[in-house]
This record gives structure tokens, sequence and C-alpha cells, in this order.
């Protein structure tokens, strides 16, 4: 399935927000993370993960430290702040409101949708 | 996790991609190092699966996305960075045009600031016979050009133009209008903060008219403070052609004192501010690593300054009776305090972490704190002594409009140095606080000279 840029980008910000309240994690893993939790329909442009991150960083949303490995190279680790965890509430409260906007103009059809999006709600975690 | 794919040709193409990748100025290393990362990962796993190291060089190179993309959304994240690499066409506010007619129109701009300072002697306002005049109408001969180079340069919109130009024409009335002596405290006082003013409607100008943008403000910052360098490089200049002008035709019998008070320095000084608006836009890599620099030298004197005037203050007793002339100097060496915090804010990369020069910025900071509290403490003795004046109000005003500024700023240095907070905070602070200054200077040049009736 394909899934438009406009939506793409706009579910991003929430989405690493959603991954790291899992716990402290780097760049790759959080994009193999959102691979897995949509089942490889949510395609992102790897590279623009890392200036969202920074911006998340810039708004105080995230914290970030470099940690050596003794196996490879540094990584740059990507910690959830109190207001990243506020910033993700919000951005729940936003989702669910549109979500159940579009339920009702869908009208009939709600209960199908609702049955088709309810497992993904689950791995999606919100 | 383990990073490596023992394959020269792997680390070949990787080395080639990175240097590539490094050589976007809005890329630092330390993001190339981040992405680096990635893509080791990436093509790791991608070999794990079965592929050989070479399409996985290529898939994850394809993945992480085209370098242009990348390195652009990194310089929308760190406008700062944008600022150095000068691609202002990518966002959006910069006009087509080249570098050559930027040049020209720097340069058609500048005649028209200089030609207007002289237009007021068409009515017989000299500078000589009416120094009052041009003393409140400087500002208004010389910035609103600036702010039309840069409106024109913009594209800026029909409303904006007609923002700018209403309020030229009202601060035109209103200060014309107002019946002032040239001796009067509000005659002064308006004097000092239209400048002001006028360099913000600049600032609307410079944005484009987008002058909510977080980025842009902070953009008109970074243009202040380096237009100013420019400013004293070309007045420094300025002095030395004088002084040999001067000396050359001495020499030979002729004495151009004249032409050089009335047309040289007025026009040439008027001229210079459109010229170093389009040296700042033009050349900025040049200046981009004087502003910081300079910050760093002054920033440990100035806070050793300040401490050595709160010491003072402490041994003589808490600064009781200060004279007014002290008064005025103090509220000056704040302004410098609020400067070079501005300064090095806009400098700042917005990732570092906090260093040295950070608790030296906070004990400046706190320093200037203390001396405004002092200054506050003696202007409100004044003030229940002697009544309100103009000037002491006015000296109330600014007081209070540095002090919300920098305790706030205070507070977040102080937040970010123990890693609470992102630097990011302090930034956002100082852009949101702009439209305070210009709000008390229309006070001042608006409200105040009606509130004292003209006294």
């Amino acid at each position: 399935m394909h899934i438009s840029k406009d939506l793409v980008a706009a579910s991003a910000g929430p989405m690493v927000l959603g991954i790291l309240t899992e716990g402290d994690t780097y760049g790759y893993a959080i994009v193999k993370r959102v691979r897995e939790l949509s089942g490889g329909d949510l395609e992102w442009t790897d590279g623009l993960l890392y200036p969202l991150l920074h911006r998340l960083e810039d708004a105080g949303h995230v914290r970030s430290t470099w940690v050596k490995s003794e196996s490879g190279p540094r990584r740059k680790y990507y910690a959830l702040t109190d207001d990243g965890r506020a910033a993700l509430t919000e951005h729940q409260r936003q989702w669910r409101t549109v979500h159940q906007a579009l339920r009702h103009t869908w009208g009939e059809t709600a209960s199908a949708v609702e049955q088709a999006l309810s497992p993904g709600e689950g791995r999606l975690a919100w | 996790m383990v990073t490596s794919i023992d394959d020269a040709g792997f680390e070949q193409q990787v080395a080639q991609w990175r240097e590539y990748l490094e050589r976007r100025p809005a890329v630092t290393s330390d993001d190339a190092d981040e992405l680096e990362n990635h893509l080791r990962d990436q093509a790791t796993d991608l070999v794990a699966s079965g592929l050989s190291p070479d399409e996985a060089f290529l898939v994850a190179v394809k993945r992480i996305g085209a370098q242009d993309a990348v390195s652009r959304e990194f310089a929308r994240a760190h406008s700062g960075r944008l600022w150095k690499q000068l691609v202002l066409a990518d966002a959006g506010v910069e006009t087509s045009s080249t570098p050559r007619q930027a040049l020209w129109m720097a340069l058609l701009f500048g005649v028209a600031a200089g030609l207007l300072v002289k237009a007021p002697e068409l009515f017989d306002l000299r500078l000589d016979t009416h120094p009052e005049f041009y003393a409140i109408n400087a500002s208004l001969l010389v910035l609103p050009v600036i702010a039309s180079y840069f409106a024109y340069r913009r594209q800026v919109s029909a409303r904006t133009w007609g923002v700018l130009a209403s309020a030229v024409v009202a601060a035109v009335v209103v200060v014309n209008a107002y019946p002032f002596g040239p001796e009067d405290q509000t005659f002064i006082l308006a004097a000092i903060h239209l400048p002001i003013v006028m360099w913000l409607l600049v600032g609307v100008a410079y944005m484009g008219g987008q002058w909510r943008s977080r980025e842009r403000r902070m953009d008109f910052i970074r243009f202040t403070g380096e237009w100013f360098i420019y400013m004293v490089l070309i007045a420094l200049g300025g002095g030395v052609l004088t002084g040999i002008t001067l000396g050359t035709f001495s020499l030979i019998g002729v004495n151009p004192e004249a032409f050089i008070a009335t047309w040289l320095i007025p026009c040439g000084a008027a001229g210079a501010t459109v010229v170093a608006a389009w040296l700042v836009e033009a050349k900025q890599g040049v200046i981009e690593n004087m502003a910081p620099v300079l910050t760093r030298i002054f920033t440990p004197l100035f806070a050793a300054l300040l401490v050595a005037v709160v010491v003072a203050f402490v041994w003589t007793g808490l600064g009781t009776g200060i004279e007014r002339d002290a008064l005025i100097v103090l509220n000056l060496v704040l302004v410098v305090v609020l400067g070079l915090l501005l300064y090095s804010v806009s400098a700042r990369e917005s990732g570092a972490k906090a260093g040295l020069f950070d608790y030296v910025q906070w004990v400046l900071v706190v320093a200037a704190l203390l001396v405004d509290a002092v200054v506050l403490a003696d202007i409100l003795r004044r003030i229940t002594e002697f009544g309100f004046t103009a000037n002491r109000t006015a000296a109330l005003g600014e007081n209070l409009v540095l002090l919300t500024n920098l305790a706030w700023s205070a507070w977040l240095t102080l937040r970010f140095i123990r890693g609470r907070r992102p630097i990011g905070d302090l930034e956002r602070w100082q852009t949101a606080f702009v439209p305070a200054f210009l709000v008390w200077a229309v006070v001042v040049v608006v409200a105040m000279p009606l509130a004292f009736s003209f006294q």
C-alpha cells in the first residue's frame, strides 16, 4: 500500500516520539521499528529522520547522547524528555480526534474501517 | 551489533559517499557520523540477508535518500547553517536576481539614500540652520530606503508594502506635527527611539513580510549584528578617505571642508547603510566567522567589567545616589550585554552541549541583572522623591524591558548549563521578545510626548 508523502510527514514526529517511549534508541533502530510496526507500508527516506530528530531535540522533546561502543563506532542515542511525553499526549489527542471525525464522515462503513484498523491500532500503540 | 563489512570496495564507496556529504555546509561532521552509522547498519543487515556488499551499499544509499534532499532538511532544521550556506533561494524569500543585478540594485538604492538626505535642503532645511529637524528625521530619511531595498529584493506582497509605507508616513507625520521644542526631554527621547522603530520596520522588509517566523527573526538579529560590523568598517574607511581628501586638497590650496561636511559625510554615510546591508547578504561567508569571534572575545571582558561594577557597588554602599550620567552609561552597558547575548545566541550551533563559554555568558547576564537591579532601584528612588519626568519614565521602562529579558535569559541559560533544556529555548525567548522592543520604542516616540505635554 502506498501512503501519501504528506501523511508520512505528518505522522513522522508522533511516530518517533511513540517509539522512544519504548526506551532510548538510535536512528537506524527507529527506522527498523517503523517498518516493523507498519508492516513495511510506511516507507521513510531514512536520511530525513535525522533532521527530524534534531528538530525534536531543539524543541526539547528529545535529548541525545553519543555513546561509545566497543564493537563499532560511537552511536548517537535519543531519549524522550518530559516535554516530549507531553507533546506525544497532545499528538495522540489530535490524531484520535481526526480519526474519530473521519470514521463519522465515513458513516456506515465505520465498522468496516474499525475492523480494518483495529489490529493496526494495537501495533501502533496509540 | 557488529558493524563491519570486510570489503575494501565497500569501504571505498562509503568513504566517497561521506566525502560528498561533508561538502555540504548544512551537514556537520557529527551529522555525517550519524548518517554513516546508519548506512553501515543498513548495509550490514542487507549483507546478512544475502546481498553482496556492492548491492547492499546501493540499496542502503537509496534508502537514506538523495543527499540534496537530506542536506536541505538539515539546513531547514538548523537555520543558522542555512545562513552560512547562503541558499536563501531554497528558503523561498530571496528573489531570482543574479549577484550582479543585486549589486546594481544596492548601488541604486545607496545613491537614492544619499540624495534623500539632501532633499530637505530643497525646502531650505539645512543642517546648520535646522539641526533639530535632522536630529529627529535622520532615521526617517535613511532607513526607509533600506526597507524598500529589501522589500524590493524579497518581492514582498502589496500588503507588506502597504504596512511599511503607512508606518513610515505615520512616523513622519507624528514627529513633525508634534510641537516639540529642541531642548525638550520628550523630543530627545523620541529622536533616540525613532531609529529603533524604523530599524524594526527594516526588519519586516528584511524578513520578506514573514515577521511571525522565528527563523526569519533570528536571521534578522544576525543581520543586525553583521550590518553593524560592516558599518563600523565602512566608517573607518570613510574616515581615512576624508582625511586624505582634506590633506591633498589643502596641498593644492583648495579648502574642501564645506564639501566634506555638507556632501561627503552625510551622503556617504546614508549610502553606506544600504551598501552595508547588501554586503551582509553578499559576503556572508566573510563576516560569519567574525561575529562569533568578537562575541567570544568581548563576552569574558564585559563579564569581568560587570562583576567589577557589582563589587564596586557593594564596596561603596550599594550605589546610593549614583550620578545621572552614570545611570545612562550603565544603561548602555546593559544594551551591550543584550547585544552580546543576541550575537552569541544567533551564532550558536543548536545541538552543541554547554561549555565554559556558557558559564561565562551566564556570569555576564547575572552580573548585568545585579547592575540592572541597582540602577532600577535608583530610578525608583528618584521617581518617589522627585516625581515622574519623561527621562525617568523612559529610563524606568527601558530597565524593566531589559530586566525582563535578561532575567529570563539567565534562567534559561542556567537550565541549559545544567543540561535540563536545549539552547533553543533561549533562542525562542529572544526571538519572541523582539516585539517588546518595538512596543516600548513606539510608546516613547508616540505616547510619552503627549503624556508629558511635550516637556
